[in-house]
């Protein structure tokens, strides 16, 4: 069968790439771009590890067929920090240990962020719906959520 | 090696503290590589060829029109590899026969349950593997099954084993049944015991089969080279573990195979045992290319782990002051296709926190035609808890009795003989009881439909094998190299520890994860081993490498050895011979290594012993919807006895996600059968786990009653956590509602019909 052909651009610059029709947006990304940061846990978008944004929408990115991606912008977990200069939201991850097998973080990571950005100052039941969509078996989710907070409120004092 | 570790004082520079994570900043940008993040030129993509019935006879296999299609290299059945003896090691977390980790990772004669893998495929795409997998024809003979441990009991119960014989009963039976063995402990007279008890609660419990979840699927990459040398880069709990089982059920030696551990993405015990290695590796050797097999999250769910399900009987006895007289617990649990349920650890834990004269358990390890189970943070202990946490509570209820003081009054100590044999030395369980009472989750004003439920719980902990090797660079930095997967952050804790005994800072030290040819052998990540037994191999290759770093600054200032001291990261001379020898460094030292002698570095392999046990008591607040008998978690406190917690962030860590686990366990999670013996929600939306939105803040007491047993008292951590979450959640479902929880999960459908039979609803 004939590959497709698909134009978009990832984290700010354009790639091309060829891809099967049955090929999942996560699939392009680990295995046609070699960008592995982007996790997949279950395939069918119920644990939230292969979250990227598409146009600004975080998405699954397994849920996303790589055809569909034709001239759409992407940003996944390696975009999020500016060279190697951590975002508040990674950085806070780190200083509250709120990791610890660590596969599912650059799925909170970029979901985090995009609640960031839409609201800087969510209570901890809104954060506690908006990431539930991504699994976390290590951390029972409590310093998750602190460190979430953590970075709101180290944002907004930065803001 | 004769260097004792030390412990300077008792408050310390690093240890204790919490710092950032050496892996911390690869994780958050997603750069740390994981099991499936592997890629080499001219890697094939496998695929798993699986039973679609729960038992079943193989008649053929029929590869041929997979390998026709153009793209497929190679196809592998039970036939490629060796038809091992039954062989039994130690190379898990429990003991292992190999011919059933080899029979589990390919069927030869017979598969056991859905999901069994016959046969597997490479070829050039994932897609094309997927393609080439389904054109593997297989004719079965659809057999009979079972998959309920009672029934599996049964004497004209589908039998799985026909070699297989019910071990420690006597006579030993002469005709094969789906009973693997019965153990059992014994402590005192338990019919006196209960002769001598004022009151007497008796119940049955169930649990069910829960998997231990973990986000990263099974994955793995292999190479086979032509001179017979194998690599394999993959995510497991012990790479040593991945080397020696793929070894012998390839028949290999075990020198001709390399294993270079990812991080590995969650396991729980559930990555203590090959399933795809192996395969990876026989497909690469037919093929001659790299080849590579991740598992999907369904063939997570219906080929790997989970642990059993149980069927639980516990019955106490106490006086009217609530003093137990005797203890007597039967624990029937399900194996899965193979035997090796931990049943037996079921029952040496579920009475380890009380002081009980007479106490029995009875231990039945039954076959059923599920996935062969696998272990899961303190394997066997949560289900035995559940029925001894809970009937304890019932107890407590009808002496009109706290059930915190019930639990004191009972409270196992220092000399304290377990049912499982020994008597405990230092341990802080009746510290646990304490913080609880004391903290003011204990004391909050509840609301209607509202109840708290508290639990305890016991885990032994483990030492064993463990490896490590310290190198001072050049400019007095430190490599600490390690042979234990990280799971949760115990990079930072070895680098704490290598730091305190050495002297220097923590940001100096730069922990690694060795390969198998980097590091000599460790026993897996399981156990909660590894920051006590690696950790203590940790401080004692410190203590080697500041022997020769003694000497070294003994060369440099040309005095004997024995008059050099090591304090603070520096040599101290306490030569009295008028000469002022100003303290050296230990970067001046390491500046110097080529003039006294090459590289400083110090190497150790233990066998660690002394392993502290541990104790946990947590207490948790519900809610009940009566209406649709949802249940919410309000509050959760978890405490327990950690003996020094070395970065107490991840301890805490470790103390919250084994809550949140027995959280699920106690009100969502079970697997769901069909008919025909085919699992129904092998997903992770039809598997419920906890999500954030699920749980409350899990709060956390870190009591500290150092384990004399290592250098700065650590205890394992990781597995007491899960165990008393089932009870506690039960607990306080049943003071909520007024009717005793005795099955899990409590599901909303099956609390509400438990409210309704009641008449409460």
């Amino acid at each position: 069968m004939a590959k497709h052909h698909v134009s978009m651009t990832v984290n700010g610059e354009p790639v091309e790439f060829l891809c099967e029709t049955q090929q999942t947006l996560l699939d392009v990304l680990r295995d046609e771009l070699e960008l592995t940061g982007t996790k997949e846990g279950c395939g069918t978008g119920d644990c939230g590890a292969c979250s990227v944004m598409l146009d600004g929408r975080l998405v699954c990115s397994c849920l996303v067929l790589g055809v569909e991606t034709e001239g759409r912008h992407i940003e996944t977990i390696e975009g999020v920090a500016q060279g190697s200069e951590l975002h508040p939201i990674q950085q806070q991850l780190l200083e509250d240990a709120a990791l610890q097998c660590g596969i599912c973080t650059p799925g909170i990571v970029v979901a985090a962020k995009a609640l960031l950005e839409q609201n800087l100052n969510p209570t901890e039941t809104e954060v506690r719906y908006w990431l539930a969509g991504n699994l976390c078996r290590c951390t029972g989710y409590d310093k998750i959520v602190r460190s979430v907070m953590n970075a709101a409120a180290k944002m907004r004092e930065e803001a | 090696m004769g260097n004792e570790p030390k412990i300077f004082t008792k408050t310390y520079k690093w240890v204790g503290t919490r710092p950032v994570r050496p892996d911390g900043v690869d994780k958050v940008m997603g750069r740390a590589a994981f099991g499936a993040d592997y890629q080499l030129p001219g890697m094939l993509f496998g695929a798993v060829v699986r039973s679609p019935h729960a038992h079943a006879r193989i008649k053929s296999i029929d590869t041929s029109a997979a390998l026709k299609l153009p793209g497929v290299h190679a196809a592998v059945t039970a036939a490629d590899f060796p038809d091992l003896p039954s062989e039994v090691s130690a190379g898990g977390e429990a003991p292992v026969n190999f011919r059933h980790v080899s029979l589990n990772v390919i069927a030869r004669d017979k598969v056991l349950y859905e999901g069994h893998a016959v046969a597997a495929v490479a070829a050039t795409s994932p897609g094309l593997a997927a393609e080439a997998a389904a054109l593997v024809t297989v004719d079965y003979e659809v057999l009979p099954h079972v998959i309920d441990v009672l029934e599996a009991m049964q004497p004209d119960a589908p039998v799985l084993h026909d070699d297989l014989y019910t071990s420690g009963v006597d006579p030993r039976p002469t005709t094969a049944s789906n009973v693997a063995a019965r153990t059992g402990f014994t402590l005192g007279d338990t019919a006196q015991g209960f002769a001598a008890a004022e009151v007497i609660v008796e119940r049955e419990f169930k649990t069910e089969a829960v998997h231990q979840g973990y986000i990263e699927p099974h994955a793995a990459v292999a190479t086979y080279a032509a001179d017979g040398m194998a690599t394999i880069w993959c995510t497991s709990q012990g790479q040593f573990m991945v080397r020696e089982f793929t070894a012998k059920l390839l028949g290999m030696d075990i020198s001709a195979i390399r294993v270079i551990p990812s991080e590995i993405g969650g396991g729980f015990g559930g990555k203590t045992t090959v399933y795809i290695e192996p395969l990876a590796v026989a497909l690469a050797k037919k093929s001659g290319r790299p080849v590579k097999l991740v598992m999907s999250r369904v063939e997570v769910f219906k080929a790997t782990g989970p642990t059993s399900g149980a069927w639980i009987k516990v019955k106490v006895g106490a006086k009217r002051d609530g003093k137990l007289t005797a203890g007597e617990m039967v624990l029937k649990y399900q194996a899965g296709a193979f035997p090796g349920s931990p049943a037996t650890l079921g029952g040496m834990t579920g009475f380890a926190p009380y002081d009980i004269e007479n106490a029995s358990a009875e231990c039945w390890d039954v076959v059923s035609n599920r996935p062969k189970c696998a272990a899961y943070r303190a394997p066997g202990a949560p289900m035995a808890a559940f029925g001894v946490e809970s009937v304890l509570d019932e107890l407590a209820q009808k002496l009109g009795m706290c059930p915190l003081e019930l639990r004191m009054k009972n409270a196992a100590k220092a000399g304290t003989r377990a049912l499982y044999g020994p008597k405990f030395l230092d341990i802080g369980y009746a510290e646990t009881l304490t913080a609880a009472q004391v903290h003011p989750h204990w004391s909050m004003p509840l609301g209607p439909h509202q109840g708290r439920g508290i639990a305890s719980g016991f885990w032994f902990n483990v030492g064993g094998p463990s490896s490590a090797a310290i190198h001072i660079n050049e400019d007095g930095t430190a490599e600490v190299v390690t042979g234990n997967p990280d799971i949760g952050g115990s990079r930072a804790s070895m680098a704490l520890m290598a730091a305190e005994v050495l002297g220097i800072d923590y940001a100096k030290v730069k922990p690694m994860i060795g390969d198998t040819g980097q590091i000599a052998y460790s026993f897996l990540t399981g156990g909660s081993r590894v920051t006590f037994a690696t950790g203590k191999a940790v401080c004692e290759a410190a203590d080697a490498t500041i022997a020769e770093l003694k000497k070294r600054a003994a060369k440099l200032w040309k005095i004997d050895g024995q008059h050099v001291e090591w304090r603070d990261g520096q040599a101290w001379s306490t030569l009295d011979d008028g000469t002022d020898r100003a303290p050296l460094p230990l970067a001046k030292i390491a500046a110097n290594a080529s003039k006294t002698g090459g590289p400083i570095s110090g190497a150790v392999s233990i066998n660690a012993a002394g392993a502290g046990p541990g104790f946990g008591t947590h207490i948790c607040d519900v809610e009940v919807d009566p209406e649709t008998g949802g249940v919410t978690v309000l509050r959760y406190t978890a405490i327990q006895d950690v003996g020094r917690a070395i970065h107490p962030a991840y301890v805490e860590g470790q103390l919250q996600g084994g809550a949140a686990q027995g959280i699920g366990w106690a009100l969502n999670e079970e697997y769901v059968y069909d008919a025909k013996g085919r699992l129904q929600n092998a997903s992770v939306l039809d598997y419920r786990m906890p999500v954030a939105s699920d749980l409350p803040m899990i709060d956390t007491v870190l009591v500290e009653v150092p384990n004399p047993g290592h250098p700065f008292g650590v205890r394992g951590v990781g597995e007491v956590p899960i165990v008393p979450p089932l009870a506690a959640v039960a607990n306080a479902v049943s003071r909520a509602t007024g009717v005793r929880i005795d099955a899990l999960p409590i599901s909303p459908p099956r609390l509400l019909k438990k409210l309704v039979d009641a008449g409460k609803v």
